[in-house]
């Protein structure tokens, strides 16, 4: 399937401000430190997550714990698909019970990943509480999922993907909008 | 890489790359034996068939598990309760099965080819875990990822399997699996149970009658069980096999320090094994059970997942993906 | 009256591999040569346009089985001998494992005479050599041998034991009967279903060591020096046997042997978890297949020999270990001895026609050859037609053949027994 660029939403300079903004909302928010933990959600939201618990450590000289999730077992489209996606480890090495949990993603849209990340976070154990937050808010929910911390909320159609591309990754670093040409 | 399976009948027409795929794919759920909740809706709504014609419990109880940690439903057909013993064929057997539309088969059976006998037959998939003395693919894999895991890798390592090699599917599997990474493979036992034709199975095979000689240097030892069925042939007298074969400390310690000893269970300690070696630091049989679960939540979610080859395709998902 | 025109005529026994017309009166042939077609009336006589093909004396299979009495739901005397002329035979041999076996002069009677009624080629029967073929008691041999049978043997089992055997021999001698053996040890054989070899390794079957024939086929021959009888070797399958053959031959002993058309094709290597590749003897191991290829061509084998074994397609449809051994060969004999022995050069064209004419008649004890007065029994064939095999559209009830849907080329295409043509493939069908 080809895509079409139509505008760039975010350049590498931008996500980076606005991940140092996003760290700050956190800490805020929780009242500090204590007890926290990020929850990176593969793929992209593991730098994502990683980057974040850096840049608090930055300031707050707390090394906050990370974990990574990989929700493909929990996915709620898998009897549909015709093949089997490939499963990726999750590795949360500190226990879940009583966290405060923030689970970092990339882009928030139906909120089906979201969901199958709460899943996967709740066979683990009892946090106490999750929150998510998101790079790119690009809207069109189909559960009642919101997301706490946003990096930048997006007015998408339905034929428009957010593409978010980051060093770690994809060698590249920005957020584009994108358009499905058939 | 994603790799596509339609059965898994054995390990000898697998690649090296899809072996190496199913076990890396083990490996989530290696981790996901650690969770406190071992529960997954990944196939719920499916239903695996699990078709043992031959007495097994710790297989049988393996793949149950690993069906029901995925969320599946479990069909149970055991040889004792069913219509096999009164003479029905495993064919009639087989439509049976059909007839209630498994999503999955898996199926053990004292005849060599049953599995490969089911798949050519129906169109849903077939986990063979076990058939006569030809393969058992599961287990074959679920050591190899005990091997790669103990010692980092699985190329190149010299292997000994000690035991009654021409009865053995498992060691078949084993054979088959780690040749295809360059294994010299080592196979050791009575003469009469290890006869010449096994050298042809695969390249850089050696049989060996001596287990001193066997084992010096291995870095793996895989035993095999001596069985209390009348499958070996000839039998030998317990002493006799203890006095040449059985797995000892000091013969033991003829191998590599640290050399993993597999086993495919269950063990017979005081015969094949020493009581202190299968209960020792190199021994892998907890692992084993473990990777065993693992490797069969792998295979069971790349078989029986996903839609069915002729369910309508779905009306298009919305997805923030580029597809 | 039917006169064959424009054939290429091979009959081994007169060394004649020529032009040749032939004309057959009343089951008979009346004339060969150049002038069988002068003075003709035009208007009682058939023509059959051989122009292309090849004619040989009636073909026979020395070993078969037809499944009547007691098995008919595999094959009937009807439906077998059908198959029978479709694959150019003339005469079939058929063995006494039936139900009950053919023991006794009341089940040979039984078989001659639905044959007699049924039957599109002759039938004659092989005899058991054991009451009930269970190895104790000698059968009614000469009650038998009145009621029409041409040999004795115990087949889909050895005659038990060498003591039996030498007493069957014995009786036989003075019957002038030939004794026929499955050659196979039981104890070695114990529950194998293929050769041992690497390929039963691989497969993880129980495999059959080609010594559980060669060690009965030697206990036979050392029994013919002994007795000084007629022994023939069924279905002989390896080096080993054919060895001590060689060895018979070489003492003036009158032991002969057989091969099928599926041990000189096919080898264990071609085995796969499919029955339509099981039968017994098992596919022999590539060596033994050639050193038998060997022995068709030197002339140390004496026949082939189909073995056509039919099972119901419901018996044969089960897991590899416990399917029936056996699989079916009238229709696909001739073609499989073009294709793998003639067209590769391994054996010459004449060489093949005595397989299935003057050597297997040698066996029995009887003439096989195109002369006036013979019996009118000829076999046409085309050493080229080509044409595909399918196991669904044969004459025979059964369906166990590993060649289904193989190519050939070269074919039976006409059949006549007693001046009747039998079997005539329909691209041949050329009335006058």
């Amino acid at each position: 399937m080809r895509v079409v660029e139509k505008r760039q939403i975010l350049s590498a300079e931008e996500i980076d401000r606005t991940l140092q903004r996003v760290a700050h909302e956190i800490v805020e928010k929780s009242g500090g430190t204590k007890n926290l933990a990020l929850i990176g959600v593969r793929r992209r939201g593991v730098p994502l997550s990683q980057r974040l618990a850096r840049t608090i450590f930055g300031f707050s000289k707390v090394d906050i714990p990370v974990g990574t999730l990989d929700i493909t077992l929990y996915r709620d489209d898998l009897s549909t698909v015709a093949s089997q996606p490939v499963v990726q480890s999750t590795e949360i090495s500190f226990p879940v019970d009583g966290r405060d949990l923030v689970v970092v993603d990339d882009v928030l849209y139906t909120g089906r990943t979201i969901r199958a990340a709460m899943n996967g976070l709740f066979d683990l154990g009892r946090p106490q509480r999750v929150r998510l937050c998101v790079l790119i808010d690009r809207g069109h929910r189909e559960l009642p999922i919101e997301a706490s911390f946003i990096g930048q909320t997006v007015q998408t159609s339905d034929t428009e993907i957010v593409e978010v591309r980051l060093r770690e990754i994809d060698n590249e670093e920005r957020v584009m909008l994108v358009d499905r040409v058939s | 890489m994603l790799q596509h399976f339609e059965d898994l009948l054995g390990i000898e027409t697998l690649t090296r790359e899809q072996i190496t795929f199913i076990l890396d794919q083990s490996k989530p759920f290696q981790e996901f034996q650690r969770h406190p909740l071992k529960k997954l809706a990944t196939l719920r709504g499916k239903t695996v068939a699990l078709a043992f014609f031959e007495p097994s419990t710790r297989t049988r109880i393996s793949f149950a598990t690993a069906a029901a940690r995925l969320g599946a439903d479990t069909m149970n057909l055991q040889a004792e309760s069913s219509s096999l013993k009164k003479g029905e064929s495993l064919l009639d057997t087989v439509r049976t099965l059909e007839a209630m539309r498994p999503d999955g088969i898996v199926i053990r059976h004292s005849s060599s080819g049953a599995a490969d006998f089911v798949a050519e037959r129906l169109e849903t998939p077939v986990l063979n875990a076990g058939d006569g003395t030809h393969e058992h693919p599961t287990q074959g894999l679920l050591d190899a990822l005990t091997i790669r895991d103990r010692l980092g890798k699985l190329d190149g390592l010299s292997v000994t399997i000690l035991g009654d090699i021409l009865h053995s599917r498992v060691a078949r599997s084993n054979i088959h699996l780690l040749s295809k990474f360059g294994a010299r493979i080592t196979l050791c036992g009575p003469a009469m149970w290890i006869p010449r034709q096994l050298e042809s199975l695969a390249p850089n095979v050696r049989r060996v009658t001596r287990v001193e000689e066997a084992l010096k240097d291995a870095d793996v030892i895989i035993v095999l069980r001596v069985q209390t069925e009348r499958i070996h042939e000839p039998a030998l007298a317990a002493e006799e096999y203890i006095l040449g074969y059985q797995l000892t400390r000091e013969r033991l310690r003829l191998a590599r320090k640290g050399a993993p000893v597999l086993h495919p269970g269950p063990m017979i300690r005081g015969l094949e094994i020493d009581p202190d070696v299968a209960d020792g630091p190199q021994s892998c049989v907890l692992e084993q059970v473990t990777n065993g679960l693992a490797v069969r939540m792998a295979l069971l979610y790349h078989l029986v997942g996903g839609a069915p080859a002729d369910a309508p395709h779905p009306a298009k998902e919305r997805s923030n993906a580029a597809d | 009256m039917l006169l064959i025109k424009g054939a290429r005529v091979i009959d081994p026994a007169s060394r004649t591999d020529a032009a040749q017309d032939i004309l057959l009166d009343g089951g008979r042939i009346s004339k060969v040569g150049a002038d069988a077609s002068a003075n003709f009336k035009e208007n009682d006589t058939e023509v059959f346009d051989a122009k292309g093909l090849i004619v040989a004396p009636g073909f026979i299979d020395l070993h078969c089985h037809l499944r009547e009495p007691g098995q008919e739901m595999s094959e009937t005397i009807e439906t077998g001998t059908r198959a029978a002329s479709r694959g150019g035979f003339t005469a079939v041999c058929c063995m006494p494992n039936t139900q009950p076996v053919n023991d006794s002069a009341s089940v040979t009677r039984g078989i001659v005479e639905r044959a007699a009624a049924h039957a599109s080629v002759r039938v004659w029967p092989i005899g058991a050599a054991s009451v009930g073929s269970k190895g104790e008691a000698l059968a009614e041999i000469a009650a038998m041998k009145e009621a029409g049978i041409v040999g004795v043997s115990d087949d889909g089992k050895p005659v038990a034991t060498a003591r039996l055997m030498r007493q069957v021999m014995d009786y036989c001698r003075s019957l002038d009967l030939p004794v026929i053996d499955h050659c196979e040890d039981p104890t070695l054989f114990a529950g194998g279903v293929m050769r041992e070899g690497a390929a039963s390794i691989r497969l993880g079957l129980k495999g059959i060591p080609a010594q559980s024939e060669s060690i009965c086929a030697g206990r036979d021959v050392e029994l013919a020096l002994l007795t000084e009888a007629r022994l023939h070797i069924a279905h002989m399958s390896t080096r080993g046997a054919l060895e001590y053959v060689r060895f018979a031959k070489k003492q003036g002993l009158r032991v002969t042997c057989e091969v099928t058309p599926h041990h000189f094709t096919l080898t264990d290597e071609d085995v796969r978890y499919d029955s339509r590749f099981k039968m017994n003897p098992p596919l022999a191991s590539r060596e033994d297949r050639d050193a038998l290829i060997e022995g068709l061509a030197d002339g140390s084998v004496d026949a082939i020999a189909t073995d056509h074994a039919p099972h119901h397609p419901a018996s044969k449809d089960v897991e590899f270990d416990r399917a029936p051994f056996g699989i079916t060969g009238f229709e696909t004999a001739l073609s499989l001895g073009l294709s793998e022995l003639v067209h590769k050069n391994k054996i010459s064209l004449t060489r093949l026609v005595e397989l299935f004419t003057t050597g297997p008649a040698r066996v029995l004890g009887i003439e096989r050859k195109i002369a006036a007065g013979q019996a009118a029994d000829l076999t046409i064939f085309s050493a080229d037609h080509a044409w595909t095999f399918r196991a669904a559209e044969s004459a025979s009830r059964s369906r166990n053949t590993p060649f289904d849907g193989r190519a050939f080329r070269g074919a039976p295409m006409a059949t006549i027994v007693a001046g009747r043509i039998v079997y005539c493939r329909e691209s041949a069908a050329r009335a006058s």
